[in-house]
């Protein structure tokens, strides 16, 4: 079986972020990049299906400028056999993404996509479902856990107040959340093998579908700055200013 | 222009969820109605049809509907979306994992968790885990809309609406439910609770979080919270998580014990009304944006304090 698993390339999580001064967007010059982290934990998890013997190959998938190629070199690094990049400068938005990725898997027909739920750039959480949806396939977000035997995976998932577990026919979409695996450091030996693995590069246009936006981004700013700061001298201080002054208790 | 907002409910009763989404549905539009999907939900829907300014409760039931398939609601809210410029949905986990499905079955992006409404097709939302907020206008003729909920008020009680039945999707062929492990708990839900205690790594272990966090809790009525430290080192259980990857709170009072305040944590936590922040490292970004901050061990703050609740009858 073949696992295709898309990796996007965003800011690196540790780095805070500083909104441009007029109010186009954030500012990403000279900021550390990096793999997104919940596709890391999808390669892991791809990489992990491969070495237990269920999956043959990893195919790992991304759109993005110039650039991403590093993030398909993590990838291949890990463990993944190839990469595809869709090479574009334009910031692609969750369906045009979905779409292209669509046409992806119509050409490469892999048995499963194992992606992270959400990219923390945008926040939108939305690539998976939308996949899941454009194929018609089951989708398992936010996983936990995924267990496949034969045509069928079973997903723990990660729900407000617990888990819930579904099983879904293959192919199907599952999406990864944080306490899936613990993403493994490319080895030294590993990082160079990567650079012999093949990456077909190709463009939006190849496909053939529409990525035009839909939506039109009118400013990006800074939130409210909270007024925070002050210390109380002991805990008898602490709950009588919660009490009399902030009326909380 | 009409808008239909899906119910978040646990097929035996309404969430505070709706009631905000349902204000923030009121912002685009007076017609709003509410879908309420499950299984046995006939006591949700005669709650919703309460809330103010809902004109009709349509009432869709199937097995898969009761535990929130993804790929059942999805046909249900699509069969019903024709009368519809706008579907509001709870920035839940049921709701973000059906959401965007929806969005991509009707060909329209989805907007994900909306803090603000500026007009019928502008919204403002959170990127970068909450560091920047975005405003978009969308040029979609149907918006399929997730709303963070902590964003807007509750809307009151006192309607009216009538309740009808609608058609629910048949069992879906590929997706099966297969358990539940929900925790059950008499503390109030992490994400409506109107006091949140929440501990961090410094707690140690899982008994010291439990000795630690939970008789605090309890004392002051509050649902407990963890930071991704605390949950990733197995000290609390992943449900328990407020950050930009978990849960979004916003109560009258969060306490943070033991939490150094990482971005991701105060993501999910910094629209509180009062944060008071308790730990014995006094650089801790926690104390940027706490309103109380004591600088302290908590093994020894923590007997004081609930000593000092005692004090003044909790």
């Amino acid at each position: 079986m073949k696992v295709l698993v898309p990796v996007k390339r965003v800011v690196d999580y540790n780095v805070k972020v500083r909104v441009k001064s007029d109010q186009t967007g954030v500012d990403l010059a000279n900021v550390k990049m990096s793999m997104n982290p919940f596709c890391e934990i999808a390669v892991e998890e791809a990489v992990r299906l491969k070495e237990k013997g269920v999956a043959t190959e990893v195919v790992a998938v991304s759109i993005g400028p110039v650039q991403a190629q590093e993030t398909i070199r993590t990838a291949l690094a890990m463990g993944a056999d190839r990469g595809i990049l869709i090479q574009t400068d334009e910031d692609l938005e969750p369906l045009a993404v979905a779409k292209l990725l669509a046409a992806v898997i119509g050409e490469e027909a892999p048995g499963i996509v194992v992606m992270g739920k959400q990219a923390i750039d945008g926040d939108n959480n939305a690539v998976g479902q939308m996949l899941a949806a454009l194929l018609d396939w089951p989708q398992a977000t936010f996983a936990s856990k995924i267990e496949i035997s034969g045509d069928k995976a079973e997903v723990t998932r990660e729900v407000d107040g617990g888990l819930q577990t579904l099983s879904v026919d293959l192919p199907a979409v599952v999406t990864a959340d944080l306490r899936l695996n613990e993403p493994r450091y490319a080895s030294l030996p590993n990082i160079m093998k990567a650079k012999k693995k093949p990456i077909d590069v190709k463009a939006p246009g190849d496909y053939g579908v529409d990525t035009a936006p839909r939506l039109k981004v009118l400013k990006v700013v800074e939130p409210p700055k909270r007024q925070g700061g002050a210390k109380v001298e002991s805990a008898a201080e602490l709950v009588s200013k919660l009490k009399n002054e902030a009326g909380v208790l | 222009m009409a808008v239909l907002v899906v119910a978040d409910h646990d097929n035996a009763s309404l969430k505070d969820n709706t009631h905000k989404t349902v204000t923030a549905a009121l912002a685009i539009s007076g017609d709003v109605d509410v879908l309420v999907a499950g299984q046995g939900v006939a006591a949700v829907a005669a709650e919703a049809a309460k809330i103010a300014g809902v004109r009709k409760v349509l009432v869709a039931e199937s097995a898969d509907l009761g535990k929130q398939v993804a790929e059942a609601v999805t046909e249900t809210v699509v069969a019903l979306s024709g009368g519809y410029d706008a579907v509001l949905i709870p920035a839940t986990s049921a709701g973000k994992n059906y959401a965007p499905r929806i969005a991509a079955k009707l060909d329209v992006a989805a907007i994900s968790e909306i803090i603000e409404v500026v007009d019928a097709s502008t919204f403002v939302r959170p990127i970068y885990a909450g560091n920047a907020l975005e405003t978009v206008q969308s040029s979609d003729a149907k918006k399929i809309i997730t709303v963070r909920a902590t964003a807007f008020k509750a809307a009151g009680e006192g309607g009216s609406a009538s309740v009808e039945t609608v058609s629910a999707a048949g069992a879906m062929a590929h997706t099966r439910f297969v358990s539940d492990e929900i925790v059950k708990s008499d503390r109030p839900e992490l994400s409506a609770a109107k006091i949140v205690v929440s501990g961090g790594r410094a707690l140690g272990s899982a008994e010291e979080f439990q000795r630690v966090i939970e008789p605090l809790a309890d004392k002051l009525g509050a649902a407990v919270g963890a930071s991704r430290a605390a949950v990733d080192a197995g000290y609390a259980p992943n449900d328990y998580q407020v950050g930009q990857t978990g849960k979004v709170v916003a109560p009258q009072l969060y306490v943070a014990i033991g939490i150094s305040g990482a971005i991701q944590h105060l993501a999910g936590m910094k629209d509180s009304k009062v944060i008071v922040a308790i730990n014995k490292d006094a650089d801790a970004p926690i104390f940027q944006v706490a309103d109380f901050g004591l600088v302290a061990d908590y093994k020894t703050a923590l007997p004081e304090l609930m000593d000092e609740l005692a004090k003044v009858g909790l």
